[in-house]
């Protein structure tokens, strides 16, 4: 270095802060900061999900004639879907394959949890036996679905065995296309929802709990309704959001193995869809929404979420 | 509080297939002593201690207490009853309710085992804590809780396994005083696994010591520390020297090497070089290399080290009584 650029730079290290800094993201207050770094997401949601949201709730105040749908701001479609008893039909129909088949997830979700938990010593096994349970998931749903109908048919598998078993003499005609065979796919399709957040929560139960309630001189269904439960019922929950959100969104499957018979909210508004009802679709889709998110506001009521999160 | 019984390890093994951790250990624990399971990780103490609460099972041997042969009893059926490393405080549960859980699991009317609760809270001084939960407690005052909830069971001997590890310095010498005072109020036996020997040594009645599954001592702090039995237990211990006398290895206790600049006149026993000085408040540890015997330590207190300082690099020359030279098992 030289003589001359020595003091220069001297100088310019003991300067103070230059008032017009270059544009960095550390000079930003944290809260700006913040709100920049997040600002892609709030795109992507303002887009993909209020955009539409808003879209339907607009449209659901449309009217509309056999070949044509105009904008308005009407009534109508309301009127009508809260007027006609059918709705109610279908909403309890749909709310009833929701319960039974949360009731049943639950049950078989839980069970295979808390094997694969506190039955299953090492952990190698518990990864194997995880993916064992998420195989069924390398297909489509609709092809796990349709599976089911070969099996559960007038001359299917389950039929033509318990006859040749002789348990029944005739095939059992409510295997399928029922209500039976709904909430079976239902279950079958969605245990998993159920058994992977219960599993997580298990997991992280601390397993000398269980042995200090043993010490404590807990039977094992004590530990479990005493321990256990309290303790996965975050994950509990949070199976539960997603098996009766699954469930009452769904059209295809009670489409499928009810063999059209049966109808949900979900055929209501793939009904109105296919004869280009619009309006009609968008307002019995607000109307789902607002179940589905009472229902849910109710499920948080039971259980603090943000600790799993 | 239930009576204070004697609590006797028979030949007790434990098996893990092959592999044996606890190799039939014989022992009796004295009715209403503190005892100490001191050792090494992977020395078998925890698996004794489990053994002894009923969460492991016994693989060959017995356990007696007061005379009854508990080997084969469910935990909570045994007189026993263990605080747990973590302490194991259920999170869902406030204070009160994790003391009262054992009452409730019997099946003990509400309002009986919240008085209950509520008396052994008073006991460990947490009573007015009792409706929070335990996430909102810190590590000393969950440990009390877990003590509260242990002692609810009327235990005849409690099991503390390692209780003090998980808390910072001044906080375990501060429990370690309480755990004792609680024992001697109490009255009955406490048998405490833990790795710390200055824990030991400061709570215990009687020490254990134990290496690769067996007893390699057992006795008061004062005969473990004063007269280790052998080379293990004198250098687990701390605080000693083991060196070959005359082809036997004998154990010498830092503190009573005498480290002399000059060659006295009955001579001395071995010369040696000052490779370092660490200066350590009370006293100043002198790091000796005597040659062929090895490396030494000498423990000065610090008015007989200031008096004449050593410095580094200095031949020193190390005489000490022959009563305070202990024979070592070889």
């Amino acid at each position: 270095m030289t003589d001359q650029t020595h003091p220069l730079s001297n100088a310019e290290t003991t300067r103070p802060v230059p008032e017009k800094a270059p544009f960095s993201l550390s000079r930003l207050p944290d809260a700006v900061t913040g709100w920049l770094l997040s600002l892609p997401l709030v795109f992507v949601l303002a887009f993909f999900l209020i955009l539409p949201i808003i879209m339907i709730v607009v449209v659901s105040f449309w009217g509309a004639t056999e070949f044509s749908i105009y904008p308005a701001f009407q009534f109508d479609n309301y009127e009508f879907l809260l007027t006609s008893p059918v709705t109610y039909q279908v909403f309890l129909n749909t709310i009833k394959y929701a319960v039974i088949t949360w009731a049943f997830t639950l049950l078989i979700g839980f069970t295979i949890a808390y094997f694969l938990a506190f039955h299953v010593r090492s952990l190698t096994w518990q990864i194997v036996l995880f993916l064992l349970c998420t195989i069924p998931f390398w297909t489509s749903n609709i092809i796990r679905m349709i599976s089911w109908i070969p099996f559960l048919g007038r001359n299917g598998i389950a039929n033509s065995t318990l006859i040749s078993m002789g348990v029944i003499d005739e095939p059992l005609e409510w295997l399928l296309f029922s209500d039976f065979s709904v909430i079976l796919a239902f279950v079958h399709l969605y245990t998993l929802f159920m058994v992977v957040p219960i599993f997580n929560t298990m997991m992280r139960i601390d397993k000398s709990l269980i042995e200090a309630a043993y010490d404590n001189g807990a039977s094992g269904f004590q530990t479990l309704t005493n321990v256990i439960i309290p303790l996965t019922k975050p994950g509990i929950m949070i199976g539960s959001i997603f098996v009766v959100t699954l469930v009452m969104g769904d059209f295809i499957t009670v489409r499928f193995m009810s063999g059209s018979q049966k109808a949900n909210v979900g055929r209501l508004i793939s009904n109105d869809i296919a004869l280009l009802q619009y309006p009609s679709a968008a307002a019995t889709a607000v109307i789902l929404l607002i179940t589905v998110l009472i229902v849910i506001s109710i499920l948080l009521r039971f259980v603090d979420i943000r600790k799993e999160l | 509080m239930a009576k204070s019984l004697d609590l006797e390890l028979v030949a007790a093994t434990k098996m893990y297939g092959e592999t044996v951790a606890v190799d039939a250990i014989d022992h009796k624990f004295a009715a209403g002593s503190y005892s100490c399971l001191l050792g090494p990780s992977g020395c078998g103490k925890s698996s004794t201690l489990r053994m002894i609460a009923g969460h492991e099972s016994v693989s060959t041997g017995d356990i007696l207490l007061g005379g009854t042969n508990i080997t084969d009893l469910p935990p909570a059926r045994r007189g026993t009853a263990m605080m747990f490393q973590n302490y194991a405080l259920f999170p869902h549960l406030s204070v009160i309710d994790n003391v009262a859980f054992s009452q409730k699991m019997k099946g003990v009317e509400k309002p009986v085992r919240l008085k209950k609760a509520h008396q052994l809270l008073e006991l460990v001084d947490m009573d007015a804590y009792a409706q929070r939960l335990p996430a909102q407690l810190s590590g000393g005052q969950q440990q009390r809780v877990a003590l509260a909830r242990a002692l609810i069971t009327e235990p005849s001997v409690l099991l503390l396994d390692e209780p003090l590890s998980a808390l910072d310095p001044f906080l375990r010498i501060k429990m370690r005083l309480e755990l004792k005072k609680l024992q001697r109020e109490l009255g009955i036996s406490f048998i405490h696994v833990t790795h710390s020997q200055d824990e030991a040594l400061a709570l215990a009645d009687d020490i254990i010591v134990m290496n690769g599954g067996r007893i390699e001592q057992a006795g008061t702090p004062r005969d473990v520390f004063n007269a280790p039995t052998t080379e293990f237990v004198a250098r687990f211990i701390g605080g000693h020297n083991v060196l070959k006398d005359q082809g036997a290895p004998v154990a010498l206790r830092a503190d009573r090497l005498v480290v002399k600049k000059t060659a006295g006149e009955d001579g001395a026993h071995l010369t040696a070089y000052v490779r370092d000085v660490e200066y350590l408040g009370s006293s100043v540890n002198l790091a000796l290399d005597a040659g062929g015997a090895g490396d030494l330590t000498a423990a000065l207190s610090d008015e007989t080290f200031f008096q004449d300082p050593i410095e580094i690099g200095a031949t020193v020359f190390l005489t000490w009584k022959p009563e305070d030279a202990h024979n070592l098992a070889a």
